[in-house]
């Protein structure tokens, strides 16, 4: 029980950082290239992916199907990373493109953030697993 | 206390509790459906768009709830950013892929992404009918 409390309180802090982060980040990059594409969530997004690929090499064990170290996921993977990225902003911006008359880039802003962020992840895995062997 | 100051702790405390709600969702999903498929993961990232769709619209400038920035950031930006989450989305598509489960892996994405954006135009159109309601 207080096992659990305790992985509670990290993916609350986890999340709590990572949701500030991706504010951060996300304006940074959206005031430096505007806001009519969706530049700083596909960036959160993009990094996040890439980042969880390396944990997951690192902490993921493929035979238990669970990681490694359970308080360290709570607070980087499911907290942090998972704070870090969002969907929910994704979507929300994908509809607004479409409303806006924006098809084309409402379909590109899918189709780049799908196969960015399952290339940053596999590659975060496959790069981190190639250096460190683990 | 400092407005941005204001502003980051709502950020933070929605993307905090946003967060826990999603790891606990999980939990649930995996007590209930078992490890097959990223039950739990599905249903964070819909039940978020979702209610991202619907508070956005109910909130707008003209819309029936008065909410100040600061909340409405808290919510969208803290709430329903912590809620979803892109990279264990991600991952677990990439293992599926490495478990050569490649038939789920594509389910994982088709059904996600189809999913996502029904739920946040529903919860538009929602907020689009309640906003109507106002006043007339």
């Amino acid at each position: 029980m207080t096992f659990f409390l305790l992985t509670c309180v990290l993916v609350f802090l986890g999340g709590a950082i990572g949701g500030l982060g991706r504010f951060y980040v996300s304006g940074l990059v959206a005031r430096r290239f505007g806001e009519t594409f969706p530049w700083g969530t596909l960036t959160v997004n993009v990094i996040g992916c890439a980042v969880i690929g390396i944990f997951a090499a690192l902490f993921f064990d493929p035979a238990s199907e669970g990681p490694s170290d359970l308080p360290l996921w709570a607070l980087f993977v499911t907290g942090g990373l998972g704070s870090f990225t969002t969907v929910s902003s994704f979507a929300l911006q994908t509809l607004a493109l479409a409303r806006a008359g924006e098809p084309l880039d409402a379909v590109l802003n899918i189709a780049v953030s799908l196969a960015a962020c399952l290339l940053a992840a596999a590659s975060g895995f496959g790069g981190a697993y190639a250096l460190l062997g683990s | 206390m400092p407005r941005q100051a204001r502003l980051l702790m709502a950020v933070a405390l929605g993307a905090g509790s946003g967060s826990l709600l999603r790891y606990l969702s999980s939990l649930a999903a995996l007590a209930l459906f078992g490890s097959g498929f990223a039950w739990g993961t599905l249903f964070v990232n819909v039940v978020g768009s979702f209610l991202i769709g619907l508070y956005s619209t109910l909130t707008e400038p003209d819309g029936r709830i008065m909410a100040g920035p600061i909340l409405r950031q808290g919510v969208l930006t803290g709430f329903c950013g912590g809620f979803t989450t892109f990279s264990v989305f991600s991952l677990e598509t990439f293992l599926f892929l490495q478990a050569h489960a490649f038939g789920l892996a594509a389910l994982n994405v088709a059904a996600s992404v189809i999913l996502w954006l029904v739920a946040v135009w529903i919860g538009y159109r929602i907020g689009v009918r309640l906003n109507r309601l106002k006043g007339s």
